[in-house]
């Protein structure tokens, strides 16, 4: 009889839905706000610290590393999301044919994704080297360099490595997405475009291209989180050097707040961050609510 | 305080081996009482070599056998012991003993056992603790001891003897100003030199200190208030890096710490700074470089005496730990000659004690390029000098204020003015009232 009491009314559907609200209010929620609370706050590793209001913020706005890395944060996702995407979507398309051993083309594709990103990232810090890589190595075998590559070792040319190296690990991520996009597109409507006589060019953009929007559009925005929050590849390979100018938000506000001490400072950096990723958060859930 | 037993130290001189057996044989009564059931968990950062380690888990071994009291060691690697260690302050549980670096028991001095009976009695016994280890050792806030010393990772100049010979230096220079000159003799020899201006945490903040402090400069005053790098000093100092980047390898920039291992090996490079791992490494893999290798301390400048940056290391224990008298004991176990002379003597000269009676080691004159960095500690200036240890000094030193400053001015080809005036400004967030 009891039994009965649970299924009418809002009980049970309530009940059921504590464990979600509890996981995703403690695990998720909890901590996202405490971590933006303590951006207003002078705390330090070891000293709880006192409410200072925008004061964090304020400091922020005037510190010349933070502009570095506010323009570093949009270059790098910006940059590397659309090489990323034209990329992928080149690869895919290739993967898409059935050419001989096209499965193990398709698994090779993946490594990049699969390695664990500390290891890819050493990888990386090992092609990059000032004094070792092989790319400066192989240059100077050829005769078009007679010197090594500074890769990382000045501004820019440190920035676009780091991008490089983003982009290869992040490429499989698309191809992967839109392979699966690929193929659920109809044979038919390529077949018809065929007997209607269209090119190839026009058949891509008017039909393949048309189709895998919205796809292209979730895989975007959650390239665009990756990428926005990327930290290992940065801090395995320059630290956020040389001189600060590869910091991204995430990098900067690990280096202040966790080895530097500085809890609250850093907790305001990340709190850079989200207006970016709720507006990102919002479009991906938007786009996705569009599609169902 | 109870009064330490006078022990007449066996292990001097007479090597490993003898200095292993005779510990082993000594059973005496615990100077500081374990409580009953007591177990310690210590945090510490993973051996810079095997022997190390090795020595470290059989030391533990023995002070379990003498006391009854097991101990959990956790090694990890030495730049993750800080968030470790402010984590368990912040939680107030965690590991009892950590051997953390730097201004890390001056970060939450409050949160500390008095260790001065351990660190008095240690000092009393062994010659006494060199000036700087007292510095971080001793908290002037809290009026004791709040740490045990336990030495660091000295670094010297590591060169290449006939390249130098080459370069027309027989000896090796003692001044800034000669060792410009021996590295613009190198570089015109084909054998540039290379100092790191990345985000290197040992080598890179290590070297730029001393060059910062040997022309008179310094981050803040002794007020630990006053913010006193965008003065001329620096800008000496900026000027004379600036000048020796020059003479440097490209991609300096870039380094962190193992990248000037690498070079110097690879023979791409003829002078760096660095612990004795380069040579150790030649030693096993390279030796005829190992036999060309030697070491230098760090040229003294207008200053007019010794201001060497290096790694520091102490052991400190939380008031959360339910064992502080067993904690206090394994400290004071471990530091002492049974123990820490085996202990010193197999790590080959990575670790100086900060203990003065440890310079009698064989292990500084077994082999004579390691005599350099026996005396590293009493060359040594504290972090944050001349401020006070704390907070402060340890966020400039992880945010690379004074490396960075350097880096700007050469690497991302800022003015001297404008790179000290950057990091008179950050200085000054940092150390806001």
């Amino acid at each position: 009889m009891r039994g009965l009491s649970l299924d009418r009314g809002p009980l049970l559907p309530t009940l059921l839905l504590v464990p979600s609200a509890v996981l995703l209010g403690g695990l998720l929620a909890f901590p996202l706000v405490l971590g933006v609370l303590l951006g207003f706050k002078d705390a330090t590793i070891g000293e709880a610290g006192n409410f200072i209001g925008l004061d964090n913020y304020r400091y922020l706005l005037t510190d010349p590393v933070l502009r570095i890395t506010a323009l570093n944060t949009a270059l790098y996702t910006l940059v590397t999301v659309v090489f990323k995407l034209a990329l992928g979507l080149a690869l895919a398309l290739i993967l898409n044919q059935r050419f001989a051993g096209y499965r193990f083309w398709r698994s090779v594709l993946l490594l990049p994704y699969v390695v664990p990103t500390v290891l890819s990232a050493f990888a990386w810090w090992w092609i990059l080297d000032p004094q070792f890589s092989f790319i400066s190595w192989g240059l100077i075998r050829l005769g078009i360099l007679d010197q090594h590559v500074n890769f990382l070792g000045s501004a820019w040319l440190a920035r676009a490595s780091l991008m490089v190296a983003n982009v290869w690990r992040g490429i499989p991520f698309f191809t992967v997405g839109y392979l699966a996009g690929l193929q659920s597109i109809p044979k038919e409507l390529h077949e018809a475009a065929a007997i209607d006589g269209a090119s190839g060019w026009r058949t891509f953009w008017e039909i393949t291209w048309l189709l895998l929007l919205p796809l292209t559009t979730i895989l975007t925005i959650f390239s665009a989180i990756f990428t926005f929050t990327d930290f290992q590849l940065i801090w395995t390979i320059t630290r956020g050097g040389p001189a600060n100018a590869t910091h991204l938000f995430v990098t900067l506000a690990y280096q202040r707040a966790i080895p530097g001490g500085a809890l609250g400072e850093g907790a305001a950096i990340a709190g850079f961050t989200l207006p970016f990723l709720a507006l990102l958060a919002w479009a991906a859930l938007d786009a996705l609510r569009r599609q169902a | 305080m109870r009064k330490i037993p006078r022990r007449t130290v066996l292990g001097w001189g007479l090597g490993v081996a003898a200095g292993r057996a005779l510990g082993q044989a000594a059973k005496v009564e615990p100077v500081f009482k374990p409580e009953k059931d007591a177990s310690l968990r210590l945090l510490r950062w993973s051996g810079f070599v095997k022997s190390d380690e090795e020595l470290w888990k059989a030391n533990t071994k023995k002070f379990t056998e003498a006391t009854g009291v097991p101990v959990s060691v956790e090694y990890i690697t030495w730049e993750d012991v800080r968030p470790k260690a402010a984590l368990a302050a912040n939680l107030g549980t965690g590991p009892d003993i950590i051997m953390g670096w730097y201004d890390d028991p001056h970060i939450y001095p409050q949160k500390l056992v008095d260790v001065s009976d351990v660190a008095e009695g240690l000092g009393k016994q062994l010659g006494g603790w060199y000036d700087v280890a007292r510095t971080y050792g001793y908290s002037n806030r809290m009026r004791h001891w709040i740490a045990v010393p336990v030495g660091g990772t000295v670094e010297c100049l590591t060169y290449r003897t006939s390249w130098t010979k080459e370069a027309g230096f027989d000896e090796f220079p003692r001044s800034p100003a000669d060792l410009l000159k021996l590295a613009r003799a190198l570089k015109a020899k084909g054998h540039p030199v290379g100092f790191a201006l990345g985000h290197a945490v040992g080598d890179g903040n290590n070297w730029t200190h001393w060059v910062l402090w040997t022309f008179g400069g310094k981050a803040v005053e002794k007020d630990s208030k006053t913010i006193a790098i965008a003065q001329k000093p620096s800008l000496e100092a900026i000027a004379y890096v600036q000048e020796l980047y020059a003479q440097m390898v490209p991609g300096v920039g870039s380094w962190l710490d193992p990248n000037n291992n690498r070079a110097f090996l690879a023979g791409e490079i003829s002078l760096t700074n660095n612990g004795i791992s380069i040579y150790y490494a030649a030693k096993k893999d390279f030796p005829q470089i190992a036999e060309d290798i030697n070491h230098s301390p760090f040229p003294i400048g207008p200053v007019g005496r010794a201001t060497e940056l290096a790694n520091f290391s102490q052991a400190f224990i939380f008031k959360h730990s339910r064992f502080p008298n067993a904690a206090k004991e394994y400290i004071r176990f471990m530091l002492s000659p049974d123990q820490a002379g085996p202990w010193v003597d197999a790590m080959n000269g990575y670790v100086t004690p900060a203990l003065k009676q440890y310079q009698d080691l064989p292990v500084w004159t077994k082999d004579p390029k390691a005599t350099p960095f026996r005396d590293g500690i009493a060359r040594m200036q504290h972090n944050g000098y001349a401020g006070e240890p704390g907070q402060q000094a340890a966020a400039a030193l992880a945010e690379f204020i004074v490396l960075d400053m350097f880096a700007d001015a050469t690497v991302n080809g800022m003015s001297a003015k404008d790179a000290a005036a950057r990091a008179e400004n950050r200085l000054r967030r940092i150390y806001r009232g």
